[in-house]
């Protein structure tokens, strides 16, 4: 039989399989289209807010505006150096008090903690249950134990660093378990079975294999961090500081704070200052979100 | 286990004669096999059994295993092999629920003594697993690492050289030392791992099922190298391919799944435990023919 014959024969037959369901295949076009329409709404309430600040900031946007402090009282003369350095070191902090905490605690319990243990299952649960305590309880808790109480550091930026490393260390702690629990047993086995120490393991098997993963959501969390406001607030930042912070047990400001207090200004040019303000903060977060992206397609180990 | 007539610790030389006949039918092979008085046991299981927990898993094994010998150890899935190999070299440490009863004597020192760390037994007992797992690291790297943990002294690129030949691997990856391990073939892999294992200068291999994620080209590759090593290491493999315990191994023991006296569960025993030979031609044990003729399994 040629091609064309075959072709002759299927046509003049009436099919094997059974008719598409009409309503099914409705059902399916349907639940895309809602998806997509989804998809559009978010999209599109995220491209409203970015348009509004945009119209409103970019023309403040300058190196002077990087550069100078706050002003009280001439919105043309006013920055966000002391705001955006201010952050700059919250997050050096938070990086510092963060990392060496979670890998260590995701390391715990993941590589050690034996999960018939009530402790090691509370502790568990209580780092879940952390994560997704509002961000102004950590603020009252730095304010209380930080800023006065226990270590009464004063509303300082050590304070302010501390409360933020409280605030992103469960997220820390749960993206390093899942980093680590990626690297699969079979490594840690052919490790183990070549007559290295568990410690051994972990430190040149288990932790280079999953360090991308962990680096990339070690800055997803400290994005978090210099994205909160409500704590800084609560644990009393400056206001528009015209100095920068010079030392750990320096007042500070960050720039949510900054915008925060521009938006709240009667005047209508301080509150494009804000705008201004949000578009340095979002190139900021861009930024480390991209870097996150890097490193995740970059060294992220495929097993 | 009264019928397992070749209980070693009851009969000590059960086997010398069907031995003897073996390499008498190869005069060709250059191994020298030591005559059966001269048999050294590297191995002494006595009466080993492993609990997961509440389950039994194998059930009171009791045998000697021998040096410069590959002893294959086969039956149904699920009847303890793995978990007997991974008592050897104490990798069911790794598992907190499993508790190893009994003893097992290496060189006549009893590797569950309080006193002995698991770390060290591992650096005497190498392993190699099912499926190959190259560490994501360049094939040099792979090498270097067991010796490097147990910082041994010398010149590392001569170690590692020296195991990769060991391994039959060097002719194909001196090129590409630097290499990530990933970018190599499943056989290729499972040569590095062996080579890994070996580059720590271990003087038993345990092999647990290393050929079942490998075609048959590869597998047919090992099994020369396997006939390779045995005249530096003893070597102990758990295979589901009744074939290749039949062509590489000088020892087999028929592991195989009974109901626990009261029952309720199912252990891991062995049937029987004899010259790989007399396991396939003349079996003792009715299950063990029965396996081995492929009625059951």
């Amino acid at each position: 039989m040629t091609g064309a014959q075959i072709a002759e024969k299927a046509r003049s037959k009436p099919s094997v399989l059974p008719a598409p369901n009409g309503r099914d295949q409705l059902y399916g076009r349907l639940f895309r289209f809602a998806m997509y329409a989804a998809l559009f709404l978010a999209f599109l309430g995220l491209g409203a807010i970015l348009y509004d600040v945009a119209i409103s900031g970019a023309p403040r946007l300058s190196t002077d505006f990087l550069t100078k402090f706050p002003s009280r009282i001439i919105p043309g003369n006013s920055g966000v150096q002391s705001a955006l350095l201010g952050t700059l070191y919250l997050m050096l902090i938070c990086a510092v008090f963060v990392i060496p905490l979670g890998v260590a605690t995701a390391v715990y319990l993941e590589e050690y903690a034996d999960r018939d243990r009530w402790y090691n299952r509370l502790v568990e649960v209580n780092i879940q249950n952390l994560a997704a305590v509002p961000s102004v309880v950590y603020g009252i808790l730095g304010l209380a134990f930080i800023v006065r109480g226990p270590l009464g550091l004063g509303n300082v930026l050590l304070a302010g660093g501390i409360t933020l490393s409280l605030l992103v260390l469960p997220v820390v702690i749960i993206v390093a378990r899942e980093a680590i629990r990626a690297v699969p047993p079979s490594v840690r086995e052919g490790s183990l079975a070549l007559g290295a120490t568990q410690w051994q393991t972990i430190w040149k098997q288990v932790l280079p294999g999953s360090i991308a993963g962990i680096a990339t959501g070690v800055i997803l969390a400290l994005s978090r961090a210099i994205g909160e406001t409500a704590p800084l607030l609560v644990i009393g930042a400056a206001a528009s500081p015209r100095f920068n912070p010079d030392g750990l047990l320096s007042d500070f400001t960050a720039m949510p704070i900054q915008i925060f207090v521009w938006t709240q200004d009667p005047n209508r040019e301080f509150v494009d200052l804000a705008a201004a303000a949000i578009l340095v903060l979002m190139i900021v977060l861009l930024l480390m979100n991209s870097i996150a992206i890097v490193l995740r397609n970059r060294y992220e180990q495929k097993w | 286990m009264a019928q397992n007539p070749a209980n070693v610790e009851s009969e000590p030389k059960p086997v010398s004669a069907e031995e003897t006949a073996r390499t008498a039918t190869t005069p060709g092979e250059s191994r020298i096999t030591p005559a059966a008085g001269s048999r050294q046991a590297i191995f002494d299981v006595d009466d080993v059994s492993v609990h997961y927990g509440e389950k039994l898993a194998i059930r009171n094994v009791t045998l000697d295993l021998y040096e410069n010998e590959i002893t294959a150890l086969i039956g149904p899935s699920g009847c303890g092999k793995s978990t007997f190999i991974r008592c050897l070299n104490r990798m069911n440490d790794l598992i907190p629920s499993a508790k190893v009863a009994g003893s097992i004597g290496y060189h006549g020192e009893n590797l569950y003594a309080e006193n002995i760390d698991p770390v060290q037994v591992r650096k005497r007992i190498g392993m190699v697993f099912q499926k190959p797992n190259p560490f994501p690291k360049s094939i040099y790297d792979n090498i270097a690492f067991g010796p490097r943990v147990m910082g041994m002294k010398g010149n590392m690129d001569e170690i590692v050289e020296s195991a990769l030949r060991r391994g039959a691997l060097w002719d194909e990856v001196k090129d590409r030392m630097q290499t990530n391990a990933f970018g190599m073939s499943g056989g290729q892999q499972q040569r590095l791992c062996i080579a890994r294992a070996l580059a720590t200068s271990p003087d038993v291999l345990l092999m647990d099922e290393p050929c079942s994620a490998l075609d048959p080209i590869s597998t047919g590759r090992i099994e020369d190298l396997m006939d390779e090593l045995k005249k530096d290491y003893s070597i102990v493999i758990v295979t589901h391919n009744m074939q290749q315990a039949a062509r590489v191994s000088d020892m087999t023991a028929f592991f195989t799944v009974e109901l626990s006296e009261d029952g309720k569960d199912r252990n891991g025993v062995v049937v029987e435990y004899a010259p790989t030979d007399k396991v396939f031609t003349n079996p003792e044990d009715k299950r063990t023919e029965d396996y081995v003729t492929g009625k059951v399994g």
